[in-house]
């Protein structure tokens, strides 16, 4: 190209941010990795370790134990649904109150959210070993963990959907003098309704996961009889409930999964 | 009332029948599952625990807190959250041929039941028992627990990837084809600018979940702030629980904010 017509053409936005961001993410990451003590050598000196530690739980396993695994995962699901089912219960109202569109109070908004969000910053195994504490071992804790634990979940989606409603209708009805139940009733219950219950299926589906490991720290189901077996280094009876738990999850989240697309 | 000119439209006729049976099956699903809540009463020790849990939350153990040896706080948040960025990390690299192996798109519609079949297997292995096998392997660490982030999130990732992937607008990719673009210019040009904003975008989005789950993984020996936590919480220690809490939820929450913010910016 000549010279005159490289002149007119558009300066090249300058790539040193670009750059230094980069540079400044690799730099983070590698950190992380030296500091953790990260390194590949080892995983591929190790590796027959791993080999051997999946050929003592899978081949095979211990069917004849399969039987024993059917009545906690049976509790483990019913520890999801009535953790999801109370979750769900307290997050619509806390829901509303922190949707900034229904209720136009800000400090209201700004302190429900900072209590929904404190919630859901506590992991549900650390929710777990607390109330295991209080409320002594078993599937109790555990629920009442996996309640806290949904509620954060459940209302923190289900305001987002409230905000991003479509304002006409509660334009339309304001302008027939409709007041904040009829506001809520017929503008916002329709259109969030099916979401509310998308995520309620969503936050089961995360329970059932998280419910399986649960029993790790003495609040029930099937991690509790998992860990018996770890401590006792009963591999193949690991293995079994690995498969089983395994199979149960994905079933669930293809039943949830369908029943959630046609909601939404 | 009287000036309707029109009777109101019929209301549609609901299939009331599907609506009973569905409603009955899931009523009857939720008293099942509170069938399972064998509540035995609180501990008698519990009133003692809750006030010991306030007391904690009120007068953290802040030696704790401001002891900078390997067996602090300082460390231990550090070394969390060392592991949550190289699992995420280790995942966000591994997860693309999963991903690029379940688009349809790309592989065609047969193999990608395959790729997304493997994608889902993944999701639903636990991540702790991840850990367990990490830790028979390099032994307890954080590096196990790196390990088990970042093959566990390939199950999250992958899936994610892959729907973007899947909804990427192929006009850009056939424009290059058409002006004898080789197969390396169509990726670097048509592919990874179009997907580069999304796949960072989810990759910070489990960066934050990841940051939750370093915290746990502890319990089972793999690093992190998890293991002191959790001998604090077994051994009544609660002015040490507390502080742990505290940090953790800080922690989280600054973390949340700067990735989100990011987020924001980049879809």
């Amino acid at each position: 190209m000549n010279p005159e017509l490289i002149k007119k053409l558009p300066k090249k936005p300058s790539k040193i941010k670009f750059y230094s961001t980069i540079g400044l993410v690799a730099a983070i990451i590698i950190s992380s990795a030296l500091f953790s003590g990260f390194s590949f050598l080892d995983i591929i000196r190790n590796l027959k370790f791993a080999f051997r530690l999946i050929d003592s739980m899978f081949f095979p396993p211990a069917w004849s134990y399969a039987d024993n695994v059917i009545k906690p995962l049976l509790q483990t699901i019913q520890m999801a649904i009535a953790g999801s089912f109370i979750g769900a219960v307290f997050a619509f109202p806390a829901a509303l109150l922190a949707a900034n569109n229904f209720i136009k109070i800000k400090w209201l908004n700004t302190s429900v959210r900072l209590f929904l969000n404190f919630f859901r910053t506590i992991p549900a195994l650390v929710l777990a070993s607390l109330f295991v504490a209080i409320f002594g071992i078993g599937s109790f804790a555990g629920i009442v963990a996996l309640s806290i634990f949904s509620f954060g979940l459940i209302s923190k989606m289900t305001y987002e959907s409230i905000e991003a409603i479509d304002f006409g209708q509660v334009e339309a009805i304001i302008s027939l003098g409709g007041n904040k139940f009829n506001i809520f009733r017929y503008a916002i219950l329709p259109q969030v309704l099916p979401q509310y219950m998308s995520y309620t299926l969503y936050a089961f589906e995360v329970n059932v996961r998280a419910a399986a490991v649960l029993g790790y720290v003495g609040a029930g189901g099937i991690g509790q009889t998992y860990q018996i077996w770890l401590d006792l280094r009963r591999f193949d009876r690991v293995g079994i409930i690995i498969i089983i738990s395994f199979l149960a999850v994905l079933i669930i989240d293809f039943i949830s999964s369908s029943i959630r697309r046609r909601l939404v | 009332m009287t000036t309707y000119s029109k009777p109101l439209p019929v209301k549609p006729k609901a299939n009331s029948i599907k609506k009973t049976l569905i409603f009955i099956i899931v009523i009857s699903l939720i008293i099942w599952g509170f069938d399972g809540l064998n509540y035995n009463g609180i501990m008698p020790s519990a009133s003692g625990t809750i006030i010991g849990m306030w007391n904690g939350i009120i007068h953290p153990d802040i030696d704790y807190l401001t002891n900078w040896t390997v067996d602090g706080l300082p460390y231990a948040i550090v070394e969390t959250i060392a592991i949550a960025i190289s699992g995420t990390f280790v995942s966000g690299i591994l997860a693309i041929p999963f991903a690029l192996f379940a688009s349809e798109n790309i592989v065609g519609k047969r193999v990608s039941k395959i790729g997304k079949f493997i994608i889902t297997m993944i999701r639903t292995f636990p991540e702790l028992i991840l850990a367990l096998i990490f830790i028979g392997i390099v032994g307890p660490g954080a590096p196990a627990g790196i390990l088990a982030l970042g093959i566990h999130s390939i199950g999250m990732l992958g899936k994610l990837y892959s729907e973007s992937i899947e909804s990427m607008d192929i006009g850009v990719k056939e424009a290059l084809e058409s002006c004898g673009g080789n197969s390396m210019e169509v990726l670097f040009r048509a592919v990874i600018p179009q997907v580069a904003p999304e796949f960072l975008s989810y990759t910070l989005f489990r960066f934050e979940i990841n940051m939750r789950a370093a915290a746990t993984l502890g319990l089972v020996g793999a690093g992190g702030i998890g293991a002191p936590l959790i001998f604090a919480i077994r051994g009544r220690f609660w002015e040490r629980a507390g502080i742990i809490v505290i940090v953790l939820i800080i922690t989280v929450t600054i973390i949340d904010i700067i990735s989100g913010k990011i987020r924001k910016k980049l879809v």
